[in-house]
């Protein structure tokens, strides 16, 4: 226990501005989303991630936003286990017609009023993969899409990027 | 021993058993040997070559349609000690059927039902006649491979639920049915999990996979090499520089041709980059799963330490689209080499603390060994690769034992263990975090100078070539044939992943059911490498 505490300690607190890489500042996305998420969620933002048939890249990607780098709890967004819970739908892909009906039913459990966000170059537009006997390509083939997030696969800082333009738009809609 | 001294008395025994047997010389597909059968002879080769206890690697078909053959060619890789035999049959395409392999190998189930299910050959004597690719996106009269239908397919307006499938029901009292997924509760990709079980423990869990089924055998047709690269780098992402560089080694070898020493040392060096990612990356999900924050928290933050070096030096995360045919698509730049090897140094010393602290916790112990066991003879019969093999007895790495440049002159540790338990799996992968480091340093050390990419040239109309890379999953085996233009006619990239599901069905049996997320993560197998 005590080497656990130390470790801790030693360690310290990882979670910063992206070293390096000459990306804007972690931070400063992250408080934008933190703002906006406490006006317009009360303060937590639920998120169902969705693979309709991804390669798994963008998985790794939206997982990597619990790391202790990008921590995205602490801007009050959270991953959820079931879309009922959900106020957004994360989506991956290209949509494959195995997961069509799949992605349906979620969409359709997931309560009004909700924010979908395709993922990757795949869910924007069937990256690679395209349509096929086999792909219904784009998500907003399947389902309405409010947003994209482009990239193969697109980065923790897009992701977080993506999710604060989604639910900035969303206010301008209104 | 040449691979064909070494085969020498496998095709002695074969002719001795009356199959008729003809070897042909198939430069492509080196080191591997290829050797014709006739089609009655299919599932008398299975038993033979088990009986010779060569481990069966991958199957799959052609429709070869173009040269007017109305054939269907079927191959199935077997390995022995390092050698490989390709055996090679066909099939009249009106009437497509072989004898199942599946008997001898258990291994050849799933397969030998894509092979239906995608060219419509049918496996006579399969103990499963349920279909296993195919959901509801075609009519199981037809067969997306064949050369009559088109990539496009003929899709319905929406895509229907696959209710239908009849999965295996356990009896008794107190038996209750668990059904899991599609879509799972994590950040994870989709499949189908049905647990029969009793109180807390499975009696049985069958999977139902197929969900990501994306069509990449169909799309890959009509590609060029470069095409292909980047599909084949999609065919599982998280091993997306493995199945790139197993395409590429298949699609030189087609036309002929050898990357230059420095990209060879280049693939293999962000090979293993990509093996130390995903394992220090599991390593710490599987503690997740066990709910043990603190050591899921420090390997996700060595994950990423380890990622964003990646980024800077290759230009992207998970090194997508860094390998292509005939090289590599970027140089290493000389700065990086001293901080990449420091960066193993620090890695090193860290992961050693940080297992100090987890070796001592009697909580780890207790979720880990004993629990998810795939005994030895099992993962035989599965023929399974990679870590889940070596965790239960199965000693073979592509890189040490069919050993392709730059590895033949590097030393590969290839760690095994025996007991098939989850910690097993952690051990072994712990130790090819280290093995990879040392590789890591001899690639950083004796990287050559020289050019990164040869002029591709176009392969000839039907050349074909065979990929057989060490992934961080275990061994890949891609198969390519070039058309006419220098385009793809066939590709098929065999991932570990469909060695190792069926081992989590057997691994699972008497665990309770709380511990299946640990004990799948242990295997972690890829879906979309599954699905194709
Ligand atoms: S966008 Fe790229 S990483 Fe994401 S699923 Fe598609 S191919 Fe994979």
């Amino acid at each position: 226990m005590l080497r656990i505490l130390g470790k801790i300690q030693r360690i310290g607190i990882v979670t910063e501005p992206v070293p390096r890489l000459d990306e804007p500042a972690l931070t400063e996305i992250g408080e934008q989303l933190k703002a906006r998420v406490g006006e317009q969620f009360g303060g937590s933002l639920a998120i169902r991630e969705v693979d309709a048939g991804s390669c798994n890249g963008c998985e790794l990607e939206i997982q990597a936003l619990n790391n202790p780098y990008y921590s995205i709890e602490r801007f009050g967004v959270h991953f959820v286990a079931s879309p009922r819970h959900a106020d957004m739908l994360l989506v991956t892909g290209p949509v494959s017609r195995h997961m069509e009906a799949a992605l349906r039913r979620t969409y359709a459990a997931t309560p009004e009023p909700k924010l979908v966000l395709a993922v990757g170059e795949c869910g924007a537009n069937g990256g690679e993969f395209g349509t096929s006997y086999a792909s219904c390509g784009a998500v907003s083939n399947v389902i309405p899409v409010d947003a994209v997030i482009r990239g193969c696969p697109p980065t923790p800082l897009d992701l977080l990027r993506g999710i604060l333009e989604a639910i900035g738009r969303r206010s301008s809609d209104r | 021993m040449t691979p064909q001294d070494q085969l020498a008395p496998f095709l002695r025994r074969l002719a001795d058993a009356g199959l008729r047997v003809e070897a042909q010389a198939s430069p492509g597909l080196a080191p591997a040997q290829l050797i014709l059968v006739q089609a009655e002879d299919w599932g008398r080769l299975g038993h033979e070559a088990k009986a010779w206890a060569c481990r069966w690697v991958a199957g799959w078909g052609e429709d070869t349609g173009e040269d007017g053959s109305e054939s269907i060619r079927v191959n199935a890789c077997f390995e022995k000690a390092g050698t490989y035999l390709v055996a090679r049959t066909a099939v009249p395409r009106a009437t497509p059927v072989l004898s199942s392999q599946t008997a001898s190998y258990p291994g050849a189930d799933r397969p030998e039902r894509h092979m239906r299910d995608m060219l419509g050959v049918v496996f006579s004597g399969h103990p499963d006649a349920r279909r296993w690719t195919r959901h509801q996106a075609w009519k199981d009269s037809e067969y997306p491979l064949r050369r009559d239908f088109p990539a496009a397919g003929r899709p319905q307006a929406q895509t229907p639920a696959d209710h239908a499938y009849n999965f295996l029901l356990a009896q008794g009292s107190g038996v209750y049915e668990i059904p899991v997924g599609p879509v799972h509760a994590g950040i994870i990709e989709p499949g189908h999990f049905r647990f029969q079980a009793v109180g807390e423990t499975v009696l049985k869990l069958e999977e139902r996979l197929g969900y990501t089924h994306k069509g990449i055998e169909k799309i890959a047709e009509g590609r060029d090499a470069e095409g292909l690269a980047r599909l084949a780098g999609r065919v599982s992402g998280d091993a997306t520089v493995a199945h790139a560089w197993a395409a590429c080694m298949a699609m030189e070898k087609a036309a002929g041709l050898e990357a230059p020493p420095r990209a060879l040392w280049l693939r293999a060096l962000m090979c293993e980059r990509e093996r130390v990612a995903n394992h220090v990356g599991d390593i710490g999900a599987m503690l997740n799963d066990i709910a043990f924050a603190f050591g899921f928290y420090q390997f996700a933050r060595l994950r990423e330490d380890w990622q964003r070096v990646s980024r800077e030096a290759f230009g992207h995360r998970f090194m997508m689209d860094c390998i292509v045919p005939g090289g590599v698509a970027l140089d290493l730049d000389a700065r990086f080499i001293a901080p990449m090897r420091d960066e193993v140094g620090v890695l090193r010393k860290q992961i050693g603390r940080l297992m100090a602290i987890i070796n001592d916790l009697p909580s780890v112990a207790d979720r880990v060994r004993g629990a998810g066991v795939l005994k030895p003879e099992y993962a035989r019969a599965l023929g399974c690769v990679g870590y889940v093999g070596r965790a239960s007895g199965m000693d073979f790495d592509v890189r040490r034992d069919a050993p392709y440049p730059p590895y033949e002159r590097l030393k590969v540790a290839v760690p095994l263990h025996h007991y098939g338990d989850i910690n097993a799996r952690a051990r072994t992968r712990l130790e090819e975090i280290a093995a990879s480091f040392d590789l890591i340093e001899a690639l950083l050390a004796g990287l050559p100078a020289g050019p990164i990419r040869v002029g591709w040239e176009h392969p000839a109309a039907g050349a074909e070539g065979l990929g057989l890379v060490e992934g961080w999953r275990g061994e890949i085996l891609s198969f390519v044939r070039f058309g006419a233009d220098a385009r793809i006619a066939r590709f098929f990239p065999r991932d570990p992943s469909w060695t190792t599901w069926p081992a989590l069905e057997l691994l699972i049996h008497d665990n309770i059911v709380p511990d299946f997320p640990v004990c799948n993560k242990s295997v972690n197998g890829s879906y979309s490498g599954h699905d194709l």
